[in-house]
């Protein structure tokens, strides 16, 4: 009788269950990536998995997913025990993923890049009315036969969704889905996702844009270290209580302060040029580039991933250089056809998006990486020629103790700080410098929610010094919330400068997609 | 099945550890060579690695063969740390060797202390030559440097040849294609009352200490080091590729070029139409052996040349063909580049996970 009542209980409760998580654990050595972790999507749930970088969402999203296997613990999947071996068997219990990197291949069309995914099919007609059938019922647009290289990051992220939806799965995980959509294919990707929730398909949405997450989601469950620290609805939820129990503890508002119009002179930095052509090819060609900045003021750049925001770095760096001096003036002077180090020299420095391999050099020391770009203060440099290691681990030490690095010497590998960790020490060791200009590209990209805080307080502190600030994003909080006026880049094209106060979201996705707008 | 994994922390010994790993492998496979030979492996080894070096002889001889293996490793060694594959040492040698000796027939029978640093100036200068050029088509033109460095020294080997086949043949030498025996103000002092032991192994030594000084202290040494580790770091920080490429090159040329000059003058005492065994490309084992660390190049130059030793003694006592030498150099190089790996990646055993 009692035993009845349970099989009923549990039928019930399984038709309604998708994907059961209970005490799962993962260890890499002494640390514990994922400890004793449960979770629980229903059939048919958006359900956000939030939590920083370093949290663990990625450790158990790859064991879901059959990358990795559990240390401890147990997994069902429509009721019936699952534990992957692999990707393929995931995909086989009805488990898709897509990933925040795309793995699709360049030189091919869309619909052979979709057969490729799938077991024994051919890039044929009948393949090719089946995802279209796909298509349309998913509104998810797409041309079949052109080639990936010629997709933005929102067609490619759609391929890669085509391709898990063939596979017909019962769950679905995508891992920060909208880090390369701008405002308004994030609103398509919305609708599909929203749609396949009807039909009783179960989502996991991994994420840290909580904006995001409280339109979209139905249950949320907080990863912090490794551990499960809450399950909400996201619904009842702001956003700010939302992020205060995602990094457990109370976060203080950042808000430009605005600076008096007396303050603003005129302009320090001013660029006015016609085509850039970049150094590779594969960056983007800059079209009539006309920007300009003032002394204590921010001005935003944004722009989805890949449209000139690289060539646009290194035109201002000057690793990229005009023969035309006059096309960038600093202080009424003319410097575009002067290397780095001269721009350095006047006072214009920078901190570029990928922080290993192009602000700092992965295998060197903190203090090594300081002789890269501050060798000319402080005496680390001697005669021009010797190298002061005193004089640079001071400089080190000084930026790890001001600006708050965590890290467990100046000897320390620059590629074992964490990406948080890392960027303060390269803004700090320009900011130590005293720039007039400062020119940064995604600062806060894969960064924990703390950093960017402190991150943004910099930049922000460093325009109330009196310098310029040009903060390259595609984050669109940031910029609405750090700058004082704000332009879009497209297509190798700069949009028109407008004050970030009568800036809306909306305006600046249409910006970010080329469309002028009046204002 | 059997994993490669990123290791999480790398520390300064695995890379040595690696070193001595790639050590026994070449010993253990020399000796399963020796045995499939028929020989005894342990006696076999111990006549033709521990003999030689039993006197005085010996050990000059070491000495000698040493000094333009150490030389020059330490040149490469800041060149490969720059991303610069200068792989024509050999030819800059000769060239050296070439000029050098040039210059000493031109001042033949002539006394004075500054002949001596006339030669080696001369030599040294035909090195950088010899470097600049596949430094200028790079930087000009993008040419591999691999490719024009090593073909160069071919056209180098042929430029002696022909020298002392022709203008520099000693007149009295009954038409041998040698060039006169060089004179006492000519030739480097001996360091022992036997063997070829000579002043140029004092001078690899001052070049080991001075190329580590400049990969620690100097900035020229950081800039190069960088370009080799991210060109695209290398030019934000304002470091010029072009730059690295010409030091990279001209330091690699001048310094084989001395080890030339160094080779003809206190070694050999003439020029001959072959100066060197292939110490220009064994350096390059040498450097590696040595993990680009100048220092190390000499533990790593000494050791090499024995190699050499020991293919001349397998030869005299064992009967093995004196290409032995080429065998084991070889093994040497091929297990060190694998053992590498292990010094970023360890190996796990086991299951997924």
């Amino acid at each position: 009788m009692t035993e009845s009542v349970a099989i009923a209980e549990r039928l019930s409760a399984s038709s309604k269950q998708c994907l059961g998580v209970r005490g799962l654990s993962k260890y890499f050595g002494d640390f514990a990536a994922n400890r004793d972790v449960t979770l629980s999507v229903d059939a048919g749930e958006i359900h956000a998995l939030l939590g920083e970088n370093g949290a663990g969402k990625s450790t158990l999203v790859k064991m879901i997913y059959g990358i990795l296997k559990p240390d401890t613990g147990s997994m069902e999947l429509l009721a019936k025990p699952y534990s992957p071996d692999s990707p393929s068997d995931a995909k086989h219990s009805g488990v898709g993923m897509v990933f925040q990197h795309f793995a699709v291949f360049d030189a091919l069309t869309v619909l052979e890049n979709i057969a490729l995914g799938l077991e024994g099919r051919f890039p044929d007609e009948i393949l090719a009315a089946e995802i279209a059938e796909v298509c349309d019922r998913y509104r998810l647009h797409v041309e079949l036969n052109r080639r990936v290289h010629d997709l933005g990051a929102g067609e490619r992220q759609r391929v890669e969704i085509i391709r898990v939806l063939m596979q017909d799965p019962r769950l679905l995980i995508l891992d920060e889905p909208t880090s390369v959509l701008t405002p308004q294919e994030t609103e398509q990707l919305f609708t599909t996702l929203d749609r396949l929730s009807d039909e009783g398909r179960s989502i996991i949405y991994i994420s840290h844009k909580l904006d995001e997450v409280r339109a979209l989601c139905d249950r949320a469950t907080l990863m912090r270290a490794g551990q499960v620290v809450d399950v909400v609805d996201p619904r009842q939820e702001s956003t700010r209580s939302l992020g205060e129990k995602m990094i457990g503890e109370r976060l203080t508002e950042t808000k430009r302060s605005k600076v008096s119009s007396a303050e603003k002179k005129k302009a320090r930095l001013t660029v006015r040029v016609g085509d850039v052509y970049p150094e590779s090819t594969r960056n983007v060609v800059l079209n009539d580039v006309y920007l300009s900045v003032a002394p204590g003021s921010i001005l935003g750049i944004s722009g989805v991933s890949g449209n000139g925001q690289d060539t646009l770095f290194d035109l201002l760096s000057g690793e990229l250089i005009l023969p035309n001096p006059d096309s960038i003036v600093l202080d009424g002077e003319p410097i575009a056809h002067l290397g780095v180090e001269k721009r350095r020299f006047l006072g214009l420095l920078g901190a570029p998006e990928n922080r290993l391999g192009h602000a700092a050099i992965p295998e060197l020391t903190l203090w090594e990486n300081v002789i890269l770009t501050a060798r000319h203060t402080r005496g680390i440099l001697k005669n021009d020629h010797l190298i002061s290691g005193t004089s640079a681990k001071a400089f080190a030490d000084e930026v790890i103790k001001t600006f708050d690095v965590r890290t467990p010497s100046l000897n320390a590998k620059a590629s074992s700080l964490s990406g948080g960790n890392l960027q303060k020490f390269l803004i700090g060791r320009e900011l130590l410098g005293q720039p007039k200009v400062f020119v940064v590209s995604n600062p806060t990209w894969g960064v924990d929610a703390k950093a960017q805080l402190f991150i943004h307080q910099m930049l922000m502190k460093m325009a109330d010094e009196g310098a310029s600030v040009i903060l390259i994003s595609q984050d669109i909080d940031e910029l609405l919330s750090v700058t004082d006026r704000i332009c879009a880049i497209c297509h190798g094209r700069l949009s028109r400068t407008f004050p970030t106060d009568e800036m809306t979201p909306e305006h600046l996705g249409a910006l970010m997609l080329g469309q002028e707008i009046d204002s | 099945m059997i994993f490669v994994e990123a290791r999480a922390v790398t520390r300064w010994y695995h890379e040595w550890i690696a070193v001595l790993i790639a050590l026994i492998l070449t010993v253990a496979t020399a000796s399963a060579l020796l045995a499939s030979l028929g020989l005894d492996p342990v006696s076999s080894l111990h006549r033709i690695f521990i003999r030689p070096l039993n006197s005085v002889y010996g050990v000059s001889e070491l000495l000698a063969k040493a000094t333009p293996l150490i030389t020059i490793g330490v040149a490469l060694a800041l060149g490969f740390r720059a991303g610069v594959w200068n792989i024509g040492a050999e030819g800059q040698l000769v060239m050296g060797g070439l000029c050098g000796g040039a210059v000493a027939l031109a001042f033949w029978g002539v006394d004075g202390f500054w002949v001596m640093p006339l030669i080696l100036l001369g030599g040294t200068l035909g090195g950088l030559v010899w470097g600049a050029i596949p430094a200028f088509l790079k930087v000009r033109f993008n040419a591999n440097e691999i490719l024009v460095s090593l073909m160069l020294t071919y056209v180098a080997i042929l430029m002696l040849s022909v020298m002392v086949h022709g203008p520099l043949r000693d007149p009295a030498g009954f038409n041998f294609p040698e060039s006169r025996l060089f004179h006492d103000a000519a030739t480097l002092p001996k360091l022992f009352s036997a063997g070829r032991g000579h002043l140029g192994f004092v001078f690899a030594l001052m070049f080991a200490v001075l190329g580590t000084w400049v990969v620690k202290r100097w900035h020229l040494g950081f800039e190069m080091r960088v370009t080799g580790l991210s060109p695209t770091a290398a030019k934000f920080a304002g470091y010029s590729r072009d730059r690295t490429v010409w030091m990279a090159l001209l330091i690699g040329g001048a310094v084989s070029g001395f080890a030339g000059v160094v080779e003809v003058t206190g070694n050999i005492g003439q020029l001959v139409p072959n100066i060197s065994p292939s110490y220009g490309f064994t350096a390059i084992i040498v450097a590696f052996l040595a993990r680009l660390h100048p220092l190390a190049v000499i533990p790593a130059g000494l050791l090499v040349a024995l190699s050499y030793l020991a293919g001349e003694a397998a030869q005299l006592s064992l009967g093995i063909p004196a290409a032995s030498t080429q065998v084991f150099q070889g093994l040497l190089l091929f297990f060190l580049l694998g053992t590498s790996l292990l010094v970023n990646y360890r190996i796990r055993f086991g299951r997924i996970g």
